[in-house]
């Protein structure tokens, strides 16, 4: 299934028009509310943000006070949202050189879907959205652009062979198990001597629904050649495994693909990738590319640079209960700074509004008794008072019980 | 300029850790594993041992070893020393043949192997012409004479290997010169057997698979003499005053023969089937030894009633009235008999025999034929080792008491000093006492004296009294009834057979400045001991901790707890249990350890750990671990692995659906048998073309076992503000979580009545939830934290209580250091992330420097599971050096690794052998030995020179031991300063002396 995608997005990029430079600066814009269309221009530089737009919108539609939800078509046909100054700003740019505009009404019984491929993406356009919706099996539901994790991304490409692949996969906050296997194998090295097969780790299975399989990344036959900046050659099949769940909250592996077909090619400025594009998959992004998709930009300032310096960044996520009396049921919060935020959702959604993704975690019929006090923790209301923050030592003193990440 | 300073004190480091660590092997303790072969050299007085994996291995005097191993891997077969010299021949199982030397070199004797040769028979002959079956080092020193499974005898000059084709006895000679019934009619089969006239050395006695034997001239090159036994030969002994020849048959029978005189042909003076009557196994050897008056020795190995005893081994010892067979618990490998007298011709003094598992030397010179104790090659697995726990630099006092104890326990043995003599050990004397203790699968703990080269026994504790097992101690299969035949006595100790595995032995600790010891064992059952010097009646209180505090949904599927015995026990002087824990469910105890201070003790299992104050005799704490979604730690111990246990149950319903369908075939048709069969071929095919799969999972809450305990530390240090220290407890576990409590106790003289409490004050996940396996708080100055008691004895410093504490967790990917008492990550050392190998094996060790004697540092030393060794500094976890030393597959190996205290280490090389290994460079203990050929020399033919001058100067016998050591000392500064003077190779292959 996932090489039969790969196939059609192929096809799609041979087809892809190449963006034109708007030199007037100018957007054209149509919008479309309900069965209602709406031509305008816009300014590039110089408009406000999403609010104004979102104001003028209301005005040009003549729903002053009508909730609505914006959405957009991009390059690829997809439907994503705007709903606030980076997606809009990224709307604009990918004027193509039309930017679609799809209102909605925001209506709770009918969720507004978001997804791939709820556009169709042949000429029809914006006709493709009703029967999108008409489907009795709607695609993926995305959520709100601070939501967006990357959960994968391809990197170095600048640096490494053209014929090899580092993928970088990110495990935190999903729930999703990385879902591969690993097998010995062995792999034929073109020496001065000619031919010679040495042995190999080979990818041998992708488990259906884990995050290895979702990115399209990683495929089963691909050859393992490092494992977070760290040569596997020479190593046994268990050593690498080791390494691998060892560095398997931020695991960077650099494989040669099975399927060479569907390499990253540099090209100019502009990066026209071959099956890679974010269609297919959630938040899956390419950060060498220059404008990335929305669904990136949440993590956008990832750089591509040392991945294993990257890679030892972001371990120090260990939970740490401090307590006088009982380490289950602790009332109080507090987050040190002690490992990097960005990579523990958990400690940026402390005192806020339980989100549901960073916090809710399905499995929680079997939960262990840490993950159990974390999600005590996250209920604010436990002891009637409001969760707040607090890197001090004396607050441990007197509240007694603190969780520091 | 900065880059320069700091390439200078990366040199300068480099240097230090030059001072501090080196990496040897050093020596070989125990029972070498799977002997094949045993050679004895009554003028060195040294004993050779060669195994099947082609090690050859010397013995003399206490402390002096010797080994080597052979390039090809293949089992040595036959060990023969030339006579008189220091040079040995081996017969290996790819029939080459290799001679070795004892070389002195700077005063200390090394093994080298100095020649090795294969036998070349004539162009198209068959391999058996040239097939080695039996070899005899002639008197002369520099023959030597081959028999082979052609029936041909070759005789090749040594040392050189080079044959004497002219001399040569072939098949063809002998049928020619021996009447026809006996030569012609069939094959003489191979040469069984090659023997020397004691009384003429230009007599060898060549014997035949197929019974003739033949005396040989080698002047002449004829047959003088043909002995015409019928029955398969096995072995021939020529008695020594050369007039009689004793041959020992397959069918069970020994035959004496007359080959005085001048008659041809011998007669057949004497033919005995010992165990007669019905039929017997075969004698495999003979031998008769005279004595000053009276009746001979007669030893013989096998001969056993084939259907009664045949699965028996045994060697008979006939003297006089006396008629022993003594009954070994393995099978025989060789023997012989060390003769007393300056020339050892003298009186047999001692049988040694050499069995699969042990080395036996019986006296046969005290009433009643004791066993004399062996000081090295003990059988360490006499039951299998199940644990080991080392402890560094014992007092005094303790060793003694120790020492007293195991004493009264090895009354049976005889008191006869160790009959091998030969060499002289030259190593220093230890500079410390160490204590090794082996625990076994039968509940005993074996203490052992680790300080030098010999690993010494010293006391055995057995814990089993304190239970009710199945076995009586008191019925005694093994002793003889009075006039029973074969007159069979038990002898040796080697005994895997354990009664009970509940038993056995899992983690043991010694407080050696107390006395305390507590031990643990497979079925959740912990004792404290005492070391009580007089013996004691009493009954051992026994406590109970449920370790699953109401947990639910959980069934034991493993053992049942170990009864206790009700009524008071009669314990021998020695380390006396007082208190016994019995984990409920009975798991087998993962982590123990003692507070001799404190008087606690933790223990923990795979459900949790507890904590149990030994004084008030009542249990403090006890807390579950166990997480709700892991049902296998519940199962028991049969489901160690999710994946063994899988993989069990398939084959298992694979074996059964066979047999089902097997069963069907009887009632149905063959057709049905057929389908089954192919559908199991087709899964077996499946199975095979699966290739091995590893998933790359990050390591969730709900895995197997996360609950198991790993290990357990006690630390006085600030857990809960920086201003006050108090006692705490930390235990770590397989899921990567860290417990800690804060442990409150009452003042010393409240210790009896007041509680002791401990409340959790901590815990710690650790985020890549691996197994924690070592915590240690280091302190103000980044030292762990002493012993308990260690201060008290003014044998420590006391900690730097000013500065903040640290805790360092170690787990199996990552050494981490946090703040104490606020726990926050400091510093890392990240193993398995870097390089994809684990913590096996993890200790504290003191390094010394060899420059100066006031420089040391303190470092980890670690065990990953590619079998590298790693030393880590502390307290900046850093990586200092890494030595491969265990082959990675060798997991029985790894997981039996204990380091000392001061960088070395003991890990078991089969179920018999501890190698021995050093990170130190300070601290080295290896065999140092001399042999030098005894100037006592009867045979008319003079050794050759020694090759090497260090030993031109013979031991005069008669100067004592220490006049000798100085000199060698003496020459040995000598040497030394020659090699610094003109710094020639002088080192080339050797050893120097360190200073």
């Amino acid at each position: 299934m996932v090489q039969s995608t790969g196939v059609q997005r192929a096809k799609m990029s041979r087809h892809q028009r190449t963006p034109l430079k708007n030199t007037n600066n100018v957007v054209e814009v149509k919008s479309k509310f309900e069965a209602e269309y709406r031509r305008f221009a816009l300014k590039k530089s110089g408009t406000g943000g999403f609010q104004e737009f979102y104001r003028l919108l209301q005005t040009v539609h003549r729903i002053p006070s009508v909730e609505v939800l914006l959405g957009y078509a991009d390059i690829y046909g997809d439907l994503l949202p705007i709903n606030n100054d980076d997606n809009f700003y990224k709307a604009l740019s990918s004027a193509n050189p039309l930017l679609r505009i799809i209102i909605q009404k925001r209506d709770v019984d009918e969720p507004v879907v978001f997804a791939t491929n709820s556009l169709q993406r042949r000429k029809k356009g914006l006709a493709g959205l009703r029967p999108a919706q008409q489907k009795t099996k709607p695609g993926l539901m995305i959520g709100h652009p601070q939501d967006f994790r990357q959960i994968s991304s391809i990197i170095d490409v600048d640096i490494l062979p053209e014929t090899h692949r580092r993928v970088r996969l990110h495990k935190h906050g999903t729930h999703k198990p990385l879902g591969f296997y690993i097998r010995d194998g062995v792999s034929v090295r073109v020496t001065p001597q000619g031919v010679e097969k040495v042995p190999g780790v080979f990818i041998s299975r992708l488990v259906r629904g884990g995050l290895a399989e979702s990115t399209g990344l990683l495929g089963v036959n691909d050859e393992i050649l490092e494992v977070n900046g760290i040569d596997v050659d020479s190593k046994s099949l268990d050593q690498v495994t080791d390494m691998m769940v060892a560095n398997s909250h931020n695991l960077i592996v650099t494989v040669k693909p099975a399927n060479q077909r569907n390499n990253v090619v540099l090209r100019g400025s502009k990066v026209s990738v071959g099956g890679n594009s974010s269609s297919g998959s959630i938040g899956s992004t390419i950060s060498h590319d220059l404008a990335p998709s929305p669904a990136s930009q949440s993590v956008s300032h990832y750089s591509n640079s040392n991945s294993v310096a990257e890679g030892d960044s972001d371990e120090d996520g260990d939970i740490i209960i401090e307590s006088d009396i009982l380490p289950y049921l602790p009332d109080h919060c507090v987050s040190n700074g002690n490992g990097s935020h960005r990579e523990f959702p958990l400690s940026s959604s402390l005192g806020q509004r339980p989100l549901p993704q960073s916090i809710f975690l399905p499995s929680s019929g079997s939960l262990s008794d840490s993950k159990a006090s974390l999600n005590s923790l996250t209920t604010p209301t436990h002891n009637g008072s409001p969760t707040k923050t607090s890197s001090s030592q004396e607050s441990m003193r007197e509240d007694g019980n603190i969780i520091t990440m | 300029m900065k880059r320069f300073r700091r390439h200078g004190q990366e040199s300068q480091r480099e240097r230090i850790k030059q001072e501090l660590y080196g990496f040897n092997k050093t020596v070989e303790h125990g029972f070498p594993h799977q002997p094949s072969a045993l050679g004895f050299s009554p003028s060195l007085q040294l004993l050779a041992i060669g195994t099947r994996s082609g090690a050859i291995k010397l013995y003399g005097g206490p402390g002096v070893e010797f080994m080597g191993l052979h390039d090809e891997n293949a089992a040595v077969t036959q060990v023969h020393f030339l006579p008189h010299q220091v040079e040995l021949v081996t017969l290996l199982d790819d029939n080459s043949l290799h001679m070795w030397t004892l070389r002195a070199h700077h005063g200390v004797s090394e093994l080298l192997e100095i020649g090795r040769f294969t036998l070349t028979g004539p162009p198209g002959a068959p391999p058996s012409v040239t097939r080695v079956t039996a070899v005899l080092a002639h008197s002369s020193g520099d023959l030597l004479l081959l028999g082979t499974e052609g029936g041909h005898v070759f005789i090749v000059k040594v040392p050189g290997f080079r044959e004497l084709e002219e001399r040569n006895i072939s098949l063809e000679k002998v049928t020619n010169s021996v009447p026809e019934e006996y030569g012609g009619r069939r094959s003489l089969e191979h040469v069984e057997s090659l023997q020397e006239n004691p009384v003429n050395p230009r007599q060898v006695l060549i014997g035949y698979g197929r019974g003739l034997m033949v005396v040989w001239d080698l002047d002449s090159q004829s047959a003088v003499k043909h002995i015409p036994a019928t029955q398969q030969l096995e072995s021939v002994w020529w008695t020594e005053d050369g007039g009689h020849v004793l041959s020992s048959h397959s069918d069970g029978s020994y035959c004496r023969w007359k080959v005085a005189g001048d008659d041809p042909q011998s007669e057949q003076e004497k033919s005995e089937v010992p165990y007669g009557h019905f039929p017997c196994k075969a004698i495999s050897k003979i031998i008769q030894l005279p004595t000053e008056q009276g009746p001979p020795f007669l030893f013989l190995s096998g001969g056993m009633p084939r259907a009664s005893y045949g699965d028996r081994h045994c060697i008979s010892v006939i003297h006089s009235k006396t008629h022993v067979a003594l009954d070994f618990t393995s099978r025989i490998i060789d023997f012989f008999v060390i003769r007393d007298g300056p020339d050892h011709t003298g009186e047999p003094s001692a049988l040694v025999v050499l069995v699969e598992e042990e080395l036996v030397v019986i006296d046969l010179q005290t009433e009643g034929w004791p066993v004399i104790q062996t000081p090295y090659l003990v059988p360490l697995h006499c039951s299998a080792i199940t644990c080991s726990h080392h402890v560094s630099a014992i007092p005094l006092k303790l060793w003694e008491r120790v020492l007293s104890a195991g004493a009264l326990q090895n009354t049976h043995y005889s008191k006869k000093p160790w009959p091998m003599t030969g060499g002289q050990n030259l190593a220093p004397d230890p500079p410390q006492r160490d204590l090794l203790l082996t625990g076994h699968e039968d509940g005993t703990v074996r203490f052992w004296d680790a300080s030098g080269v010999c690993l010494y026994p010293m006391y055995k504790l057995s814990t089993a009294g304190v239970f009710l097992t199945d076995s009586d101690p008191n019925d005694n299969l093994n002793q003889g009834t009075e006039g029973e035949w074969p007159p069979f006595r038990k002898v040796g100790c080697f005994d895997p057979y354990s009664d009970d595995p509940r038993l056995g032995i899992q983690k043991i600790h010694l407080c050696k400045y107390s006395g305390y010891l507590t031990v643990a064992g497979t079925a959740g059952q912990i004792l404290v001991l005492e070391l009580n010097d007089e013996a004691a009646e009493q009954t051992v209180e026994a406590t109970v901790a449920d370790l699953l505090q109401g947990q639910e949904g959980f069934r034991w599927k493993g053992h049942t707890r170990l009864e206790v015995r009700e009524e008071p026990v009669t314990f021998p002087p020695g380390f006396q249990p007082f208190a016994l824990v019995q984990c409920q469910p009975p798991a087998v105890v993962t982590a123990l350890t003692l507070h001799s201070e404190w008087k606690l003790v933790t223990f923990g299992t795979s459900h949790g750990f507890g904590l149990y104050d030994y004084q008030q005799k009542n249990n403090v704490l006890v807390r579950c671990t166990l997480n709700p979604s892991d049902q296998l730690a519940m199962e028991g111990p049969l489901s160690r692995v999710k994946s063994i246990k899988k993989s069990l149950r398939q084959s298992f319903r694979r074996i059964r659906r066979s047999r089902v369908s097997l069963r069907k075939h009887h009632v149905n048709n063959a057709a049905k048998l057929q389908q089954a069969n192919a559908r199991l071929e087709a899964e077996l095919a499946e199975m095979e073309l699966a290739p091995v799969q590893r998933k790359i999972e990050p390591r969730s809450p709900d895995d197997s076992f996360t609950g198991l305990v790993r290990t357990l530390y006690f630390a006085d240090t600030f857990l809960s503000d920086s201003s006050h220290n108090t006692p705490s407890l930390w235990a770590g576990t397989n899921g990567g979580s860290v417990f800690a409590y804060q442990l409150r106790l009452p003042p010393v003289e409240r210790r009896g009545e007041d509680p002791v409490t401990a409340h959790p004050a901590k815990e710690i996940q650790l985020m890549h939830r691996a197994p924690v396996v070592g915590i240690l708080v280091l302190d103000g100055h980044g030292s762990p934290l002493p012993e308990p008691l260690e201060v008290a004895h003014d044998l420590a410093r006391s900690p730097d209580m000013q500065g903040s504490h640290s805790l360092l967790v170690i787990s199996e990917e990552q050494f981490k250091v946090f703040t104490l008492p606020k726990v926050s990550a400091k510093m890392k050392l990240k193993l398995t992330a870097i390089d994809g190998s684990r913590v096996r094996r993890v200790g504290v060790a003191w390094f010394g420097s060899t420059r100066t004697d006031d420089y040391g540092e303190s470092g980890l030393t670690v065990l990953t599971n590619q079998g590298d060794l790693h030393v880590v500094s502390l307290p900046g976890v850093k990586l200092q050096v890494q030595y491969p030393c265990i082959r990675r597959e060798d997991v029985s190996g790894i997981a039996s690794c204990v380091f000392t205290k001061h960088g070395q280490g003991f890990y078991l090389i089969s179920p018999s052998e501890f190698e021995r290994f050093s990170l130190s460079a300070r601290c080295v203990v290896e065999p140092r030995s001399l042999v030098e050929v005894s100037s006592q020399t009867p045979s008319s033919t003079l050794p050759r020179a020694p090759p090497d001058g260090a030993s031109v100067e013979r031991r005069n016998s008669t100067r004592d031991g220490a006049a000798v050591l100085q000199e060698i000392q003496k020459s040995l500064e000598v040497d030394q300063t020659t090699f610094l003077e003109n710094g020639t190779s002088a080192l080339a292959g050797g050893k120097v002396l360190s200073s």
